[in-house]
């Protein structure tokens, strides 16, 4: 047979394409079920480092979610939960957030910690090269951040990817998402000598300033429907914590759609 | 297959499979993963073509030498991505890289298109075994300065940095990966007159 003709290359080529193709896809089928068990476990540790615990070495991540996420459930944006039986951990962030802030399935995580109760919300935008993502822990007034985690597809190395850092996401711990007078104002990301006033902000990733904005967009886009639920949050802690956050009610979020309202408040404790 | 690890090395005397090599090391974990990935599929490339080699036709060999490799990386790939979740997502896209690894298609072409598949085999082992041990030289030697520790444990003790000692920064980035193992060429000529140029 001669090995050099056309007809031999081409049937050598599909069959050798066909076994291959079949012995792709049965290690494909044969290991899916566990790749999915670890996309789930990475998943439930990027939700529970957003509340500071990460596991030990060797530590099983499910069990260590199971005992501090007492609770996790949907809300709508007006700050009702809803009862469709989907799980949160199900919520496909990179959909709702495409769809108009009103029908976005809202997960949150009810999160036991040594620092009291916190309420874990997904973020989910863009940065430079791909999409980003983190998870932000609030306290129970509902205004106050107590820890954030951001990830990244493929953002540059040393520039955008840096918001991975702890460097970055502790420069959240503290800060409130809500002005004074109630009004929401999300965290800005500023560059040095560029700080606002009357709003919360961190610094940006110096080199990583699309990453940077995209971070900023992210959390005012993702967080902004979860108003009313932090509101709701917070008027069931005024009786407690009467530190004026029962001022807050959800007309005052329903306005503006600029973050930069220019008000001349005091800038908050940072 | 003992060659390659030391007069005939892949990475320090053909320079073949530098890219991975630096991007891998700055921990000895996924070196040491990295390693294994490679030596399975050179291993069982070369095996495979080589049990081929008197079908192949001689227009498509590249093409069948790169299909073949291309199936065992992404069959690596998934196997990590089941079994090693952190390490396969710290390597990221170097295991897929491993495709146009110099070494891998370098041996198929030279070797296993034209030997039998037991020293084929061998010949695989040796040369991912020679690329390895300089990925782990490398590795350690960066960890160990880099971030103080070996496969992730804390070596140096907590009172050497209470007296002012401190982990080189430096080390974790790449151009040191290109300077550590230009030393270690360097080291390895000097004890090797015969690899020297004239």
């Amino acid at each position: 047979m001669n090995k050099n003709s056309n007809i031999y290359t081409v049937i050598y080529s599909i069959v050798l394409v066909v076994v291959v193709g079949v012995v792709l896809s049965v290690v494909y089928q044969a290991l899916r079920p566990k790749q999915l068990e670890n996309i789930a476990n990475d998943t439930k540790k990027q939700i529970l480092a957003s509340a500071h615990i990460s596991p030990e070495k060797g530590q099983s991540v499910s069990e260590l979610f199971d005992s501090h996420i007492v609770s996790s459930y949907i809300v709508d944006n007006s700050g009702e939960r809803i009862d469709n039986s989907q799980n949160p951990f199900d919520v496909n962030m990179a959909l709702e957030i495409k769809k108009p802030a009103g029908e976005r399935l809202l997960p949150v995580y009810e999160c036991s910690t040594p620092d009291g109760m916190k309420f874990i919300v997904p973020v989910y935008g863009a940065g430079l090269w791909g999409p980003i993502w983190g998870y932000v822990a609030f306290d129970a007034n509902g205004n106050t951040i107590y820890g954030a985690y951001f990830s990244h597809e493929g953002e540059t190395p040393g520039l955008g990817a840096e918001i991975e850092k702890p460097a970055f996401q502790n420069q959240f711990e503290g800060k409130d998402i809500f002005a004074k007078d109630g009004e929401f104002t999300s965290i800005a990301i500023v560059k040095t000598g560029k700080e606002p006033q009357g709003k919360a902000w961190v610094h940006a990733v110096s080199g990583g300033t699309i990453t940077s904005q995209g971070v900023q967009k992210m959390l005012y886009d993702s967080l902004l429907p979860y108003c009313a639920f932090f509101s709701n949050l917070a008027d069931g802690q005024s009786v407690v914590d009467n530190e004026g956050n029962s001022e807050i009610s959800p007309e005052g979020f329903s306005g503006s759609q600029d973050t930069s309202t220019g008000l001349e408040l005091q800038p908050q404790e940072l | 297959m003992v060659n390659p690890l030391s007069k005939d090395n892949p990475v320090i005397v053909q320079v073949l499979g530098i890219c991975s090599a630096l991007a891998v090391t700055a921990k000895l974990e996924p070196a040491v993963v990295m390693t294994i990935s490679v030596a399975a599929v050179l291993a069982f490339a070369n095996v495979i073509i080589s049990l081929l080699r008197k079908t192949i036709p001689n227009s498509i060999r590249i093409i069948v030498q790169l299909v073949v490799v291309a199936a065992l990386v992404v069959i690596v790939d998934q196997v990590l991505k089941a079994w090693n979740y952190e390490v396969s997502k710290a390597l990221s896209v170097f295991i897929g890289l491993i495709i146009t690894n110099c070494i891998i298609m370098g041996r198929l072409e030279a070797f296993a298109m034209s030997n039998r598949p037991w020293p084929a085999f061998l010949d695989g082992i040796g040369n991912a075994l020679g690329y390895g041990i300089i990925l782990i030289i490398v590795a350690f030697i960066r960890e160990l300065l880099g971030s103080g520790s070996i496969f992730g444990y804390q070596v140096i003790p907590q009172w050497w940095y209470d007296a002012g000692y401190q982990n080189n920064g430096m080390m974790i980035l790449p151009p040191m990966a290109l300077i550590t193992v230009a030393c270690i060429i360097w080291f390895h000529r000097a004890r090797n007159k015969d690899l020297q140029e004239k």
